[in-house]
């Protein structure tokens, strides 16, 4: 035992516990009883939870503990509450029509996001994440309201179902634009005046004169696809071509080259991947991006 | 002087009870220790227990009524109706923390409304800081809950076991079915108070009638039995069993409140330049001409204090003011026909100045003239400040609230894409619309665009004809979202990218407009 004389408060006749901070002790007062309670309260409960619950690491997991609780189970049961609470939900849009989804706001608001959802997944890569497409890789813009294929809810839904230009799916759109340098069917003159004939369709600057020599060659090649005005057709995925956008670039020599020697663009058939269902919340999504006919 | 005489003189002293130990004075002496007096450390202290004896005078009358007030505040609030139409609940109070609404009478607010409730906080920050500095630890001494409560569940003990000495008696006899059932009694009250309590509280967070007979019929959320149940181990264990101990060891407020007290604070204090020296033999001594303080002694003071202290030990942490010891010290005084004030509501000031004068001029005319509290104490600069303040706050607010628009439109523009070219050369940008409608009604808002010439929009949800404005409707007391896609020719645009507007009004005859900035976004 210290025989340094313990200090004791006067005022309060306490004894301090020899803290001192700026010349104030520290009184050195009892703790009430129901705080010890509390802690012993505290270190019961303790035990009970390390008894319960997973509590105490070891070298590969920590003790499970008697409940079983673990948090990956708990999530896996999430996750399957949301998909059990999308199976229905989705057994309905299998059953509707693309139209009758649309007059439904609340089916068509969850069509809209599962398919964004989707979209995100397996669409991106190419269209891009804003579905804008890259007129540089020949990817078309989703946003707009030029269809090569068709704009409406269905249409979009068969192509995304077959795709375009793939030999895993008969039904994919198929056609061919003739490559009609490379090939010889054009030379290099006639392939400049039907440029110019074609920039002349949508009001873009062009060489009068070369254009109007270009007609007579539109007229016997192309017209049959693109029609008389340049005004497209969706049965041959044929596009427009008297409208200020163009998938491959507008500018004299982008034309000069796809009349040379064309690009063709693909797309795979998604429903080798995705059930209908699925589809048709994607074709609901394009179909919402502005463009929609 | 013998005792019939004094008692002819002065009327108002008690007769002595047969059995019941009486002060020298005439008046009776209480056998008590003051509980909560320093005395030699222990590691560990169990509570001892306090029996607040009955008084009666001016501050247990003001207590009653406050309490009474508080209390019905409280338990009726949640019951009052308030007509807000068929779409809104007719709550006048309400918490609805499922749709993220609070009903205050005519005002509702929106979650992000909720500075509004911040506001009310700092209020009452700030009414403490005022209350305190006009006077004192009030607060606590009549308002606070613990102190209601604690009061309330006193008056129980008193009604069913008896007052103070009573008290004493059953819990120092041994167990017999009396006791039992005396104190089954007090515990079963307490416990329905205490169920009460709780119940009440959470008819602020639902329809009060809706819930209470799903309660009953045990078809409510689990919730509201959960907090039931723990508000009523609250109330039950810290008014009945914990009490004072909340006080002095639980609670902050009274440090931060001892913070705040300078030497003008009003606090209840003995004033021991006329007290001391206290004794119980005041004829005796004086007939022998020692000289002798007004106090007697009799440790009224001490009995009636619901924290366990003898107020004339000086200020003490564990005092929350509540002026009991005042109402049981003026009753004694008028008794023994001295003057009042013994124990009182003095600043320190005041208090020095009593000493002094004492000590200067006598006891008689230091009495004669001491200094009791009045609007002086109350009214000073500090005072003013806080409730210059807190007035601004308060009609800040009023004034908020009155002015707020109960429309709000926000929108956001497209990220990605930024702008999309269409197939006739124009250019479209597409914005995510929110229209915030905060009344309980439906109602239809003309929405337009400002600026853009030339400019066109639809909103697929809404319109599909493009046009330079369209009629919302927005459903009572939401928030409606929709796209709206704006069409423009980059040869009408002035700037790339062009700024404009959103503007949307209440259509009908009403007030609330509201006007958002937006850009038009164009490739260079």
């Amino acid at each position: 035992m210290s025989a340094e004389k313990k200090h004791v408060d006067e005022p309060t006749g306490v004894e301090t516990t020899g803290h001192v901070w700026d010349g104030i002790r520290e009184l050195n007062n009892p703790l009430p009883r129901w705080w010890l309670w509390i802690l012993y309260a505290t270190i019961v409960w303790s035990v009970i939870y390390m008894v319960l619950y997973p509590a105490i690491p070891l070298l590969k997991q920590a003790t499970p503990g008697l409940l079983g609780y673990s948090t990956r189970e708990v999530l896996e049961k999430d996750l399957t509450r949301v998909a059990e609470s999308r199976t229905e939900l989705d057994s309905r849009i299998a059953s509707m029509s693309l139209d009758e989804i649309a007059d439904d706001p609340t089916l068509l608001d969850y069509a809209q996001r599962s398919g964004a959802s989707s979209f995100k997944l397996v669409c991106v890569q190419c269209h891009g994440s804003g579905a804008t497409g890259s007129q540089e890789l020949g990817y078309p813009n989703l946003n707009d309201d030029a269809w090569l294929w068709g704009g409406t809810r269905e249409q979009i839904f068969t192509t995304i179902s077959h795709g375009v230009r793939n030999d895993t799916d008969p039904a994919a759109h198929t056609s061919i634009m003739p490559a009609f340098g490379a090939m010889g069917l054009l030379n290099r003159r006639q392939i400049n005046d039907v440029t110019d004939y074609v920039l002349s369709l949508s009001g873009a600057d062009h060489d009068a004169e070369a254009a109007t020599a270009g007609k007579a060659t539109y007229e016997a090649q192309c017209a049959v696809c693109h029609g008389a005005t340049g005004e497209g057709n969706q049965d041959v995925g044929a596009p427009r071509l008297n409208d200020a956008l163009w998938l491959y670039g507008g500018s004299h020599a982008a034309i000069v080259a796809q009349v040379t020697e064309p690009r063709l663009g693909v797309m795979p058939a998604w429903q080798d991947y995705f059930d209908d269902a699925t589809r048709k919340k994607l074709a609901l999504y394009v179909y919402s991006l502005g463009g929609g006919q | 002087m013998s005792g019939s005489t004094m008692k002819a003189q002065s009327p108002s002293v008690a007769t002595p009870v047969p059995g019941q130990p009486v002060n020298p004075t005439g008046v009776r002496q209480y056998d008590v220790e003051a509980v909560n007096r320093g005395k030699k450390p222990k590691l560990y202290k169990g509570r001892e227990p306090i029996y607040p004896r009955r008084v009666e005078g001016r501050f247990r009358t003001l207590k009653w009524w406050i309490m009474a007030v508080t209390l019905t505040i409280y338990y009726v609030t949640p019951w009052i109706r308030w007509d807000r139409g068929p779409y809104a609940p007719d709550q006048a109070v309400l918490v609805d923390l499922a749709n993220r609404r609070f009903f205050f009478f005519v005002i509702e607010i929106w979650p992000q409304e909720f500075f509004y409730v911040a506001g009310l906080l700092i209020m009452a920050g700030i009414g403490l800081f005022l209350v305190t500095s006009a006077v004192g630890r009030a607060w606590c001494g009549y308002a606070c809950p613990q102190t209601v409560w604690t009061d309330l569940f006193i008056w129980v003990e008193r009604l069913v076991i008896g007052d103070r000495n009573a008290r004493i008696k059953l819990d120092n006899s041994p167990w017999t079915a009396r006791k039992a059932r005396l104190k089954a009694s007090v515990h079963g009250i307490w416990i329905l108070i205490a169920i009460a309590t709780g119940g009440a509280w959470i008819f602020y967070f639902a329809d009060a009638p809706t819930l209470a007979a799903q309660f009953l019929r045990g078809e409510a959320a689990p919730t509201a039995y959960i907090t039931v149940a723990v508000l009523t181990f609250t109330t039950y264990s810290l008014g009945g069993l914990m009490r004072e101990q909340v006080c002095t060891y639980m609670c902050p407020w009274p440090r931060i409140q001892a913070a705040m007290m300078d030497e003008h604070s009003l606090t209840v204090t003995y004033n021991d330049w006329r007290g001391e020296p206290r004794s119980r033999h005041q004829k005796r001594l004086q007939r022998e001409g020692t000289a002798t303080g007004d106090c007697i002694d009799c440790n009224a003071c001490v009995a009636v204090c619901p924290a366990g202290i003898d107020i004339r030990d000086g200020q003490q942490l564990q005092c929350i003011t509540c002026a009991l010891c005042i109402d049981a010290c003026d009753d004694v005084m008028t008794k023994i026909g001295k003057p009042r004030g013994l124990i009182s509501y003095t600043t320190l000031s005041d208090y020095a100045a009593n000493t002094a004068r004492a000590a200067t001029e006598g006891l008689a005319v230091a009495r004669a003239k001491q200094v009791l509290p009045g609007w002086r104490e109350v009214m000073r600069p500090r005072v003013f400040l806080y409730f210059g303040l807190w007035s601004l706050i308060g009609i800040g607010m009023l004034v908020a609230v009155i002015a707020r628009d109960r429309l709000d439109l926000s929108v956001a523009h497209d990220r990605n894409p930024r702008y999309v070219q269409l197939s006739d050369g124009s250019i479209r940008n597409g914005y995510t619309v929110k229209i915030m409608n905060m009344e309980p009604t439906p109602r239809t808002f003309d929405f337009g665009l400002v600026g853009l010439p030339g400019g066109l929009m639809w909103s697929p949800e809404i319109v599909d004809e493009p046009a330079r404005r369209f009629a919302v409707e927005v459903p009572p007391d939401q928030v409606r979202e929709f796209r709206v896609f704006v069409k423009a020719h980059p040869d009408d645009l002035e700037a790339i990218p062009d700024p404009f507007a959103f503007r949307t009004f209440e259509m009908g005859g009403g007030r609330d407009s509201s006007q958002t900035d937006a850009v038009f976004e164009a490739p260079q």
